[in-house]
């Protein structure tokens, strides 16, 4: 049998095990969805992603149904935009507030972009709020702010099944829904490792990211400019988004696309990396005076002391009484020109990187 | 890494042998998680019981230092049970009989005696990973700094040749690199033995090829590594240029490498702060830091990725490549012409035959795991599919030895080094960042709680440890993650130093320290 399904009249293919969901997006249809994360298993939860199906008697969710051959899709229709609307006028009303600042983390603006795709004005549903705000865990990176917890268990999913940490659950039921750790506590006294996953797959801000709203001034509702690099950190080679405002790094996204990485970090990658913007870094050359301190000197100066070393010390001693060590942190330009250094300046091999410690 | 990352959620059997990976590559980590989910069995070998033992079906809590017996038990145990894959010994590997014979001695129970580990244990791992279709070997630095880590690492090629677990998705033997772009340094070049790409410098066709290149003649002999440098400096070394590296703090014996240091007539550091090791320099050169540096970097898995300036540099700051061209060229050497980091790159790639198919645009994405010998080659995302590079695989006749020092009545508790999840190094940039001392504000002493009342010490309590070397004071932490006998600390703290204290012995083949042994002494301050 063909691997075809129609979706809005068009007959396209797809693969074993795919859902409706992903052959769909796979054809540039945009189906609005909430609890759905590429990365993670179907869960179909906030039911947004329903789309209508041929022979079944209600909508059904197109994140959590397989496609099978034959099957006919219509992904926008009138009624099914209207149940879409009416779900999202319920989520918004029970929270806080839905405009948040992106600084709040890589999927924070999810929520606000839906409400406005469909118009929700906030006013037709005025229900019940639901979720706590855990002020009183202090800790500096995670923001628990679950006013504006829409429980799409996001977090709960992608710290169980993409870290395998477990350290996030849910208690209580309905309006009493609440996001928790284990024995309702602190982060820092659950199995919390601070990676920083649940915040960056929030879709409503509700777990924020504290060290870059502390930039929020600074940034308001304007998105920050990104640049793409890889961790400082250990060789797995994460792929991060560095977020960037007035030349100043104000926070780190992970990259979801990252060869190595798949959108996943660590608590040094996700949040150590204002030692780039720290106060003791070195501005300027030092030069060691005659009172044997070391003092502030120009390039100029600095680079001529360096090279006059090397230069004297190779007269007395001869070319392999220099040696050369390269760093594991720097990038490869460095490291190569460092050999190139020793064994076209000095012609030996005495040349080596800080591997063997 | 023989095998991709992605590949860590395909094996049937996990081998992890000294590796802390949670801690020290949590993203791995959670491939080997997944895996784990998805119903491959988990063996953790390692001397504390770390939180891989608590996600593994199988915990070997060796003694530090055993492992060379902890892996011949395991060899002798699947060649007795027939485990081994006869068609993969015979088209791909040499030596078998010979090693077949060796281990024919080196039984489960005789480990046992050496390990700690119950041979019933011993036989359980073997079977397991003797036995699975697809079984991967991942370590890192609890295999390779020991005296005998050559030894160690060629058991685990034992294993994995005399089962066929090479070249195929979900197997292989992963080492799992520690900094950014350790890889990188190594690819280019700055090794005693290899000139970039790993073109050995005692090989006449490389002497030849880079002869021409580098305009010049160079020596046909390996140079010696940083730490016979070290210990030459004040006798034949007397000059030495080190980026980006605070040896001080992250060497083995601090006090025999601070009168090394001290005594060259010429040290010149290039560091983004002002280290410890930068403190004692002629000369400081500020570099620019990551997140102000345009470059490439090679992760564990030997994919090279594009590293990219976001902020513009601190003061004065200048990139090392920069920096690194101006010495030299007013030194009159020549080749440093550049302004820019492409040109660079493109020149490693030119004369690294493993870099030959890349170029500064095309690592673009990252999409490149080396060897890449040309333009057309897609990389190498597995090594060793079709052949080894070297013909076959060798298997080594290993012995275990013991660590260079062993516990003894002055100092009878094994100490054991490594790093934490939340601090990195010797914390010049996590020591830096904000909340992180929420996490970690301190060094402590990991402790069994039934060692407390031998060694007189008390939870929270400082103590005062020794080693031959030297002695520092720390604070006790009572825990069941370490073992009887051993005690754990981190290096990362300079007011606990504990590399004061370490240093007994090298591999006298890598120079690799021997950081995780080293037997010391406990007492209460």
């Amino acid at each position: 049998m063909k691997h075809t399904i129609e979706i809005d009249g068009v007959e396209v293919a797809f693969s074993e095990g795919e859902t409706i969901l992903e052959v769909a997006q796979r054809h540039q249809k945009e189906i609005p969805t909430l609890c759905y994360d590429p990365r993670l298993e179907p869960f179909g939860g906030c039911r947004l992603c329903i789309v209508e199906l041929e022979g079944a008697r209600n909508p059904v969710a197109s994140c959590t149904t397989q496609a099978t051959p034959g099957m006919v899709v219509r992904t926008t229709t009138d009624t099914i935009e209207a149940y879409r609307k009416t779900l999202l006028e319920m989520v918004v009303s029970e929270n806080r507030e839905v405009d948040v600042p992106p600084l709040r983390g890589y999927a924070a603006g999810e929520l606000a972009d839906l409400r406005d795709r469909y118009a929700v004005n906030g006013t037709h549903i005025t229900g019940a709020k639901s979720g706590t705000s855990k002020t009183e865990d202090d800790n500096p990176f995670i923001l628990r702010d679950y006013e504006l917890c829409i429980s799409c268990y996001r977090c709960v999913r992608v710290c169980a099944e993409q870290e395998g940490d477990h350290a996030i659950n849910v208690m209580n039921r309905g309006f009493h829904t609440q996001i928790t750790t284990e024995f309702d506590g602190l982060l820092k006294d659950s199995a919390c490792t601070f990676c920083g996953q649940c915040i960056q797959t929030c879709p409503t801000g509700a777990l924020a990211d504290k060290k870059a709203l502390r930039a929020v001034d600074e940034v308001a509702h304007v998105i920050p400019d990104k640049t793409r690099t890889i961790c400082p950190y250990c060789g797995v080679g994460c792929s991060v988004d560095i977020l960037t405002k007035n030349e100043k790094i104000v926070g780190i996204h992970p990259a979801m696309d990252g060869p190595a990485n798949q959108g996943a970090l660590c608590v040094k990658g996700q949040f150590a990396y204002d030692f780039v913007q720290h106060p003791d870094r070195l501005k300027t050359p030092l030069v060691r005076g005659d009172d044997g301190e070391l003092h502030e000197a120009t390039w100029e100066n600095a680079l001529d002391k360096a090279a006059e070393g090397f230069r004297k010390v190779n007269a007395e001693h001869g070319r392999h009484s220099i040696y050369g060590i390269a760093s594991g942190r720097a990038p490869s330009e460095a490291a190569y020109l460092m050999q190139k250094f020793i064994r076209v300046g000095f012609g030996s091999n005495y040349i080596d990187n800080c591997s063997r410690a | 890494m023989s095998n991709p990352l992605v590949d860590m959620q395909k094996p049937e059997v996990i081998f992890c042998i000294g590796t802390n990976m949670t801690e020290c590559h949590p993203v791995a980590a959670t491939g080997l998680k997944k895996a784990i989910a998805g119903g491959a069995k988990l063996i953790v070998a390692d001397p504390r019981r770390i939180a891989l033992a608590e996600l593994s079906h199988l915990y070997l809590p060796l003694r530090v230092g055993s492992d060379t017996a902890l892996l011949l038990g395991m060899a002798h145990v699947i060649a007795r049970e027939g485990l081994i894959d006869e068609d993969f010994i015979e088209n791909r590997t040499t030596g078998f009989d010979e090693f077949f014979e060796h281990i024919s001695q080196w039984t489960p129970e005789w480990a046992e005696t050496i390990t700690g580990v119950p041979a019933k244990d011993i036989e359980t791992a073997a079977m397991w990973y003797g036995s699975a279709n697809k079984g991967a070997i991942y370590y890192t630095l609890g295999i390779t700094e020991h005296i005998c880590g050559v030894e160690n690492v060629q058991s685990l090629c034992n294993l994995a040749l005399m089962t066929g677990n090479v070249g195929r998705e979900g197997t292989g033997i992963n080492p799992m690199r520690g900094q950014n772009n350790i890889q990188g340094a190594g690819d280019s070049g700055a090794l005693p033995n290899n000139y970039p790409g790993f073109q050995a410098v005692t090989d006449p066709e490389h002497q030849a090829k880079f002869k021409t290149e580098y305009g010049r003649e160079i020596d046909l002999e390996k140079g010696i590594t940083k730490v016979t440098a070290l210990e030459l400096c004040g006798d034949s070394i007397h000059a030495m240029l080190i980026d980006g590296e605070n040896t001080l703090l992250s060497d083995p014996d601090r006090e025999h490498c601070e009168h090394a240091l001290r005594s060259l007539k010429h040290l010149v550091v290039i560091d983004i702060f002002l280290t410890e090791t930068a403190e004692l320099a002629d000369v400081v050169l500020p570099a620019t830091a990551w997140g102000e540096t345009d470059g490439v970097c090679t992760n564990t898995e030997r994919r090279v990725q594009r590293m990219r300036a976001a902020v513009p540099p601190a003061g004065e700051a200048k990139p090392d490549w920069w920096i690194i061209c101006q010495i030299a060229q007013r030194l009159g050497f020549k080749g440093f012409d550049f302004d820019t980091p492409k040109p660079i790159f493109n020149e490693l790639c030119r004369v690294s035959p493993i870099y030959a198919g890349l170029d500064w645009e095309r690592i673009d994405k990252g999409e490149y795991q080396w060897p890449v010998p040309h333009k057309e080659h897609p990389g190498t995302p597995r090594l060793h599919e079709e052949s080894f590079v070297n013909g076959r695989g060798i298997f080594s006749n290993v012995h275990y030895r013991d660590p260079a020092e062993t516990i003894s009545t002055e100092f009878p508790v094994w100490l054991t080094t490594g790093r934490r999840l939340q601090s990195y190094h010797t914390r010049t940039q996590t020591g830096r960042a904000q909340g992180i001392d929420y996490l970690l504000p301190e060094e402590s002493l990991e402790v069994n709680p039934a060692d407390l009342e031998t060694w007189e010490l008390t939870d929270g309590e400082w103590c005062k440890m020794s080693s031959a070397r030297g002695s520092i004071n720390i604070k006790v932490k009572a825990t069941n993650r370490s073992p009887r006998g051993t005690v754990f600390a981190s290096f990362s703290f300079a007011d606990v130093p504990v590399n004061l204290l370490t240093g007994s012995g090298y591999d006298p083949i890598t120079h690799t320290a021997e950081l995780k042994v080293c037997p010391v002494r406990l007492e209460p301050l």
